[in-house]
């Protein structure tokens, strides 16, 4: 059976095509100012690399900021709630799934079955997202994607006293012009955002597996910075940015079979 | 009667710690309970007549929300061992997470 | 002086006329050293004899000093003279010829209780990267206040960025925000940073310049109103610091608040009544006590 899920994120809007549990398509569109064009791009994409139709999809769920916003789906899931469903078909021992994505981060911890148990979630202050890693890299006057491995490079930890990404992207100009490395300013960017996180999840107690999901698990800088804060193995899967319309797409499964 | 309110209030919520200055004779108790280091006893500098009072570590200041998580309870209403542990009922601690929609 | 470039905080000094240092008794000095900018006002048996509004650099000794010097410039007086400094602001630890520093909490409501008089009881000071909501008694005393520098939005600095990515000269941005055939909708977002992304949105539905500021300067107001609560606010009401001079969020806050500010123009016809200077004026005040008291 063809199902899919869509994950409305405040950067990208992402698709997954399913048939079964077996990924067949994904695609992706930014999400920019119009939700109904963001993902029509983002689902032609997909069903174009299916090589399908969109009636030949039985179900498709909807998960992220806009669900609802756009009636394309039959239903829809929140993003703990599909995070928690894929982490679990993605690395059966996951039961901390850690989401950060570009405005907002959140954690889930979930049974064997992929079942919500507990989540945090922080929204609404861009220090505690990828939109954090996003501005300090501008001021920096490094590529997103550098960010990563120069952080790994990092010497020495340098601290960042600035809790607000505005406040903070002083600081970071003020670091370039102390002559502070810039892989030591890396680490300490990745290291603060790092810390916010953990200090989110710990609310749920930390139970191993740890899998981190979202964009910004594609930062190896802020997946080091992770594994530093928490102190046990940390597991990022393949395209983790797509795991929530993964997700979603697995509520489809189910749900179209009720 | 002065108040002093620690913390800040931002997209993600409120988080403050009260001090009622008049209550507080500067005994320290809290600050010997609280397991992440938040607080001190530091002279009274919003009045120049001199005094200890407790006060939150400026590195702490804009974290609480962080800081004090470990003695937030997720749900029901826990006193944090500050204001369990202070003899006049100085202390009141706000913090308050913005709801995300769960569906 | 211009009311655009008052707004933009440029530097200037200004001696009183009429007051003669040398027949004072108690010549005490405040010096207000703030994230943006660096403030003295030397003060004669507690009355503003001088003071000067500078731009900080990038190190507070360095700043305190050329603001103090800059304040005494032309008034025959030198450094020896002041008896007694006391420092404040957040850079108020680090002022060498300062003989005590206190908070620019208990500062703000000394010296808004002198420039605006014994009625005030809320004092709402909005800085270049802080925001202090401060309650004060008859005498000055403070008794309940909030400050937030932990968070850009609110401050000066969360304009200055709307300012930029506008291209609209931040002076200009308060007769801006009125120039809107209707108040639009505030922006909904409370952090700078997706307040901004929300703003690009706007403009790309086609709101105007003008009306994204209105937007941006309502969230604004809306957010200090909120703190403002916080400490609850009673009559006189005053607003301090830099943004007392935008127009654009004064208006705002009175009209969320239901209360005029006390007299937010009065530094348009007589500098000492800058709104920027009621730190280092009630630190002038505090000397002047502990000079005081140091003599017995």
């Amino acid at each position: 059976m063809i199902t899919a899920g869509i994950d409305f994120g405040a950067k990208n809007v992402k698709v997954v095509i399913l048939d079964d549990e077996k990924i067949v398509a994904r695609g992706s569109a930014l999400t920019g100012f119009d939700l109904k064009i963001a993902v029509k791009d983002a689902s032609e994409m997909a069903l174009k690399a299916a090589g399908l139709k969109l009636d030949e999809i039985t179900h498709i769920t909807e998960t992220g900021i806009g669900q609802g916003s756009v009636a394309f789906a039959a239903d829809s899931v929140s993003e703990v709630g599909a995070n928690a469903k894929a982490g679990v078909k993605l690395l059966p021992s996951a039961r901390t799934i850690i989401d950060v994505g570009a405005e907002e981060a959140r954690a889930v911890k979930c049974d064997e079955s992929g079942s919500m148990e507990d989540f945090v979630v922080n929204e609404r202050c861009a220090a505690g997202a990828g939109a954090f890693v996003e501005a300090m890299a501008r001021a920096l006057e490094v590529e997103l994607g550098q960010m990563g491995p120069m952080s790994l490079k990092a010497t020495e930890a340098v601290p960042m006293n600035a809790q607000c990404t505005v406040f903070a992207e002083s600081e970071v100009v003020s670091l370039i012009h102390a002559q502070t490395p810039k892989a030591n300013i890396a680490r300490a960017i990745h290291d603060a955002i790092a810390e916010r996180v953990i200090s989110m999840v710990r609310r749920l107690g930390i139970t191993e597996d740890v899998l981190l999901v979202g964009g910004l698990a594609y930062d190896v800088g802020y997946v080091d910075s992770m594994k530093r804060g928490l102190g046990v193995e940390v597991h990022v899967p393949e395209l983790p940015e797509y795991v929530s319309a993964y997700g979603a797409a697995l509520v489809a499964q189910e749900r179209a079979k009720e | 009667m002065l108040i002093a309110n620690y913390g800040y209030k931002d997209g993600s919520g409120e988080y403050f710690i009260t001090l009622d200055t008049d209550k507080c004779d500067g005994c320290g108790k809290c600050v010997e309970v609280c397991p992440a280091s938040v607080l001190e006893v530091i002279p009274n500098e919003y009045d120049i007549e001199d005094g200890d009072i407790m006060g939150v570590r400026e590195e702490h200041r804009h974290k609480l929300k962080y800081s004090c998580a470990p003695c937030k309870a997720t749900s029901g209403d826990v006193e944090p061992p500050c204001v369990l542990a202070c003899p006049t009922r100085a202390i009141i601690h706000f913090l308050s997470e913005a709801k995300g929609q769960v569906l | 002086m211009t009311k655009k470039e008052f707004w933009r905080w440029p530097e200037y000094r200004h001696t009183v006329e009429g007051i003669d240092p040398k027949n004072g008794k108690v010549i005490s000095g405040g010096v207000d050293i703030g994230s943006v900018s660096s403030k003295t006002v030397i003060m004669v048996d507690g009355e503003v004899f001088a003071q000067s509004v500078m731009r900080t650099g990038s190190s507070s000794p360095d700043s305190a000093e050329r603001t103090m010097n800059w304040a005494l410039e032309d008034t025959g007086l030198t450094l020896k003279d002041v008896q007694y400094v006391v420092g404040t602001g957040y850079g108020r630890v680090n002022i060498p010829f300062a003989q005590k520093a206190i908070t620019e909490i208990a500062c703000h409501g000394r010296g808004a209780n002198f420039m605006w008089g014994p009625t005030v009881r809320t004092v709402l000071d909005m800085g270049g990267q802080d925001c202090k909501a401060i309650r004060v008694d008859e005498k000055g005393k403070v008794q309940n206040f909030l400050m937030n520098d932990k968070c850009a939005a609110g401050t000066g600095r969360g304009m200055e960025v709307f300012a930029d990515l506008l291209s609209v000269p931040i002076q200009e941005v308060g007769d801006r925000s009125f120039a809107v055939k209707e108040e639009p909708q505030s922006v909904s977002s409370t952090c700078v940073v997706f307040a901004k992304s929300e703003a690009v949105g706007l403009l790309r539905s086609g709101w105007s310049k003008d009306e994204v500021l209105a937007a941006y300067c309502q969230a604004m107001a809306h957010r200090v109103v909120d703190l403002l609560n916080r400490v609850g606010v009673e009559k006189e009401f005053v607003i301090t610091g830099g943004i007392a001079k935008n127009i654009g969020i004064v208006k705002r806050v009175e009209k969320e608040l239901r209360i005029r500010a006390l007299k937010p123009d009065q530094w348009r016809d007589d500098p000492r009544f800058d709104p920027m200077l009621a730190g280092a004026a009630g630190a002038a005040l505090f000397a002047k006590v502990l000079y005081e008291r140091s003599k017995g």
